[in-house]
């Protein structure tokens, strides 16, 4: 089995890693009964002897003796990751697998990708090329971040391009956190169009993610608990937001509840690499399925039934209603609506007790009512894991790579236009060493052709599918 | 003589396991109808066939697992030492950390190269086990990267060290509705390559099976276990020991070089597929009986109109007349049309076999014209009954009922070659664009052979 190395980069990036390590040590401690260490663990922990100094002390079978997170922790402002050093996880981080700064970036992305980039790229090799090592197998690296501000953005997308060169057969996962429109960081569409650039060179694949859409289903999930129709308590024992484990009413943001969203998403991805099933899907697996032409690699994610993502306890509706949900626009993850738009290929990873009959049963009842593009029209990879999320029957994640993902470009696009044609806050990034007007424009072109890749897939949309001439053999 | 079963990727595993633990238990089988001493020699000629035994007389699988990922093969090892009564040799599995990646030039280019070594010295040990080899039997699906890659980088190495021995490669053909969005190419790579480097591709589709279990067997909720058990079945009722001949006492005793001798008698037709009749669930079983007549009547319709279970079978197709000419090529677009056969093998197995007339499998109206019926057909007839079935009929036919499939998916696969979709991935681990045409070329050519007939 292979092992894969979560790098979680800013403020938001740590935040939701944070929430990520959470819910992976719950999900292995309710599926390891045992406290064996064993292959699934080994994917995201480390075993460490803790009694032994230095580096010798892992330990890779037997029993479970002290779990270490196998990540890389980033930020170049110390607040968030001194809280995670003095909370409840505190344990499962390294104090060697942290690289800290005092100043921050000031939500600017030359400062994170050009000063401290620079500043700390041998320390970053390190610290990699350590987490490396530990792993028998390393397949995959996580990247998580935000694209709007400086650290996560900046440094985030640095970082890429380090993983390139020096790991170039490891897979480049990346999780990015799109802004909203209402984004309160004035800078972000520069942020994010120069981010974009690096993630369309060198990620193999992006899940874009955005705070808005994550609010809208956190608020949807609330009015299930709070209406008391469908009998909903709250449920002890299974994953979700805060380790305080109550779900309860919030007033602002509930960036906690966001957050486990997104860990749930990493968590089922890997779910079917970790655990058995009939119809396994590896990571590389989701790389060589979903993307058919190397730029073409951003995935839109959808979790369903949403109750998987609460602590609650509501009666299981049908499971067809759950592959039904999949493909509306409410439970994107990023906002965009697949049934809409045209579909290069669609995965479907089930959890649970769901077998090969529903999985089929389900694609071939909702396949009228999408459009495929016309060389992939049964474009499906399946995946059935038999381990369910901890206190549920089964779940889906459904990642598609879809031309819905269109509209965030274009309106991330319009608004970096409008700031920069006023060349807003524009000195703040030129004065930095290594930035000139032309980083924008390339980032800018970037982004234009990719959005021109997915207008020329729209346009086959509503053109018959033809059969082409097929090679004619003599006999 | 031994057959040496190679179990490939993830597919591979689960279906060897169901094979294996099929052929035990029938071979275990109370019921055989047939005398205490006939029983025997069945138990005996299976166990040459399928399983080495240890001191303490527990079976061992002649088998060697490998796969690129451990956890299929982690779950098959423990099923098979679970019944106590069979395993598998526990240092006969090839296993790595990585999987394929569904990607068939890894399969092909990367794992193979890298692991040939290992891999041929695991078959080696298990081939000098046999007393004697009758050939290998590998079983691999087309859609996914170890399988299907690796699966054809093995074919050919075995070709090239073991030339005297004969390959009989079990091949899935994976959902037409997509099970990896890949597939396509990923079997039209596997197919030419295994056309040149395999002696009979024995073909079973998971859509026929999977009707198999909805229909006939009335599963609701099927999953893959189901349709692997459905296939072990048939597969086991193709590979059990056979009388050798008309009023003989002695079990076959090369089974891959009889099937192949009467079914393949030409390089260009390689594609073989099973149908059996009746296949049921255990409780109807008890409340059928059956005629071998009815039995053999269905099985002809069967073939005949290329019907891949007994139910929904079309009676209206008829062969043609016989003394006419053909009526035409055949054409894939055409609904039901005449399906056509090189040759046929029926293996009856149960009471009365004796009885059983199959004159109606000789009609030359049935074979295509270059071959006679009596060259063309064979018939096999066991007393020892299979399974809990009193009468059970198995058909292996080499015919033109696979050329609707095979056209399909290399017209999928053309329509996406044709946009460069993944080929990226591909040219990657350097299986080039004219591998890809090669392989078009080769399977345009089977399937206008096929048409032909």
């Amino acid at each position: 089995m292979t092992q894969s190395v979560v790098v979680q980069v800013g403020q938001c990036g740590n935040q939701i890693g944070c929430c990520f390590w959470d819910l992976a040590l719950r999900e292995h401690a309710a599926v390891n009964k045992k406290g064996i260490y064993d292959e699934a663990i080994s994917s995201f922990f480390r075993n460490v002897d803790t009694r032994v100094v230095g580096d010798g002390g892992n330990i890779s079978k037997g029993k479970i003796c002290s779990l270490k997170a196998r990540a890389v922790l980033i930020d170049m402002e110390e607040g968030v990751v001194n809280e995670i050093l003095q909370g409840p996880l505190r344990d499962v981080f390294d104090s060697k697998q942290l690289i800290t700064d005092i100043s921050g970036s000031g939500n600017n992305w030359a400062v994170g990708h050009k000063v401290f980039g620079s500043l700390y790229q041998e320390k970053i090799l390190e610290k990699l090329r350590k987490s490396a090592e530990h792993c028998d197998c390393l397949q995959c690296f996580f990247i998580i971040h935000s694209m709007g501000g400086g650290t996560g953005s900046g440094l985030g997308t640095f970082l890429l391009k380090v993983l390139e060169d020096e790991f170039p057969e490891v897979y480049r996962f990346v999780t990015s956190i799109y802004p909203s429109g209402e984004d309160d960081v004035i800078t972000s569409p520069y942020n994010s169009i120069l981010a974009m650039k690096e993630l369309n060179e060198h990620a193999d694949c992006v899940l874009p993610i955005d705070n808005q859409s994550l609010f809208d289903i956190i608020s949807k999930i609330d009015l299930m608990v709070n209406s008391g129709k469908l009998g909903a308590a709250i449920k002890p024992n299974s994953l979700v937001t805060s380790s305080t484990g109550v779900f309860k009413k919030r007033q602002e943001k509930p960036f906690d509840a966001m957050n486990n969203i997104v860990a749930n998403l990493l968590l089922n991805l890997t779910s079917s690499a970790r655990f058995e099933g009939s119809l396994n899907m590896d990571l590389n697996e989701i790389s060589m399925n979903l993307v058919p032409f190397p730029q073409l690699h951003y995935l839109v994610s959808s979790l369903t039934p949403l109750y998987t993502l609460a602590d609650v306890n509501i009666p299981p509706r049908r499971l067809d209603q759950m592959f039904s949900d999949a493909f509306s626009k409410d439970h994107q993850l990023i906002r965009a609506d697949p049934r809409h738009c045209l579909y290069l290929a669609c995965a479907l990873m089930v959890r649970g007790n769901v077998q090969i009959s529903d999985l089929r049963r389900n694609i071939e009842r909702l396949k009228p009512s999408l459009q495929f593009v016309s060389w992939n029209q049964e474009g499906w990879k399946t995946s059935l894991c038999s381990v369910p999320p901890v206190g549920h029957s089964h779940s889906l994640l459904a990642l598609a790579n879809n031309t819905c993902v269109k509209p965030t470009f274009i309106e991330l696009r319009e608004r970096f236009i409008k700031l920069y044609k006023k060349k807003a806050h524009l000195h703040h990034y030129l004065q930095i060493e290594g930035m000139e007007e032309s980083c924008f424009t390339e980032a800018v072109s970037s982004l234009s052709a990719l959005i021109q890749e997915y207008n020329q897939l729209d346009a086959t949309k509503s053109m018959p599918v033809e059969d082409l001439p097929r090679l004619n053999v003599a006999m | 003589m031994s057959i040496v079963t190679v179990q490939l990727g993830q597919c591979g595993n689960q279906i060897g396991f169901e094979v294996f633990d099929a052929l035990f238990n029938d071979s275990h089988c109370p019921r055989g109808l047939c005398s205490k001493r006939e029983n025997e020699a069945y138990q005996a000629s299976c166990k040459e066939r399928f399983f080495s035994e240890e001191e303490n007389g527990v079976l061992v699988a002649r088998a060697v697992l490998v796969d690129m990922e451990p956890k299929v093969i982690n779950q098959t090892l423990s099923k098979a030492a679970h019944s106590g009564l069979w395993k598998y040799g526990q240092h006969s599995c090839f296993c790595q950390k990585q999987g394929s990646g569904n990607n068939w030039a890894y399969g092909y280019s990367v794992h193979g190269p890298r692991h040939e070594e290992s891999i041929m010295n695991l078959i080696r040990k298990e081939v000098e086990k046999c007393d004697s080899l009758s050939g290998f039997f590998i079983i691999m699906s087309m859609a996914g990267g170890t399988g299907s890659g690796l699966g054809a980088f093995v074919t050919q190495n075995l070709q090239d060290q073991y030339s005297s021995a004969l390959k009989m490669n079990q091949i899935i053909w994976p959902y037409g509705n997509g099970e990896v969005i890949v597939q396509n190419y990923n079997s039209i790579l596997t197919l030419s390559h295994l056309y040149r480097s395999s002696d009979a591709l024995l073909v079973h589709e998971n859509d026929a099976v999977h009707k198999i279990c909805a229909k006939l067997m009335n599963i609701k909720q099927i999953s893959f276990c189901d349709i692997n058990q459905v296939l072990a079945h048939q597969l086991g009722s193709v590979f059990q020991p056979t009388y050798s001949g008309e009023g003989s006492f002695h079990y076959r005793r090369n089974p891959l070089g009889d099937l192949m001798e009467n079914l393949v008698p030409h390089p260009e037709f390689k594609m073989l597929g099973v149908r059996n009749i009746p296949q049921m669930s255990e409780n109807s079983l008890a409340y059928s009986t059956f005629t071998w007549a009815g039995l053999l009547k269905h099985l002809r319709q069967m073939l005949i109109s290329n019907a891949k279970m007994e139910e929904g079978i079309d009676w209206q197709v008829r062969p043609p007349l016989s003394g006419l000419p053909p009526l035409g090529n055949m054409s894939v677009n055409k609904e039901t049309r005449f399906n056509t056969s090189i040759a046929n093998l029926v293996i009856l197995r149960g009471k009365d076999v004796h009885s059983a007339d199959v004159g109606a499998f000789k009609d030359p109206a049935l074979y295509t014209s270059w071959l006679e019926p009596v060259h063309a057909f064979s018939v096999w007839k066991t007393q020892r009954a299979f399974r809990k079935y009193e009468k059970s009929a198995a058909l292996v036919s080499n015919s033109q009922s696979l050329v609707k499939p095979l056209d399909m998916i290399v017209g999928k696969a053309w329509n996406m070659f044709a946009s460069r979709a993944y080929l990226h991935q591909y040219t990657k681990f350097g299986i080039e664009e004219e591998d890809f045409l090669d392989s078009f070329m080769l399977l345009e050519q089977v399937i206008a052979s096929y048409c032909n007939l």
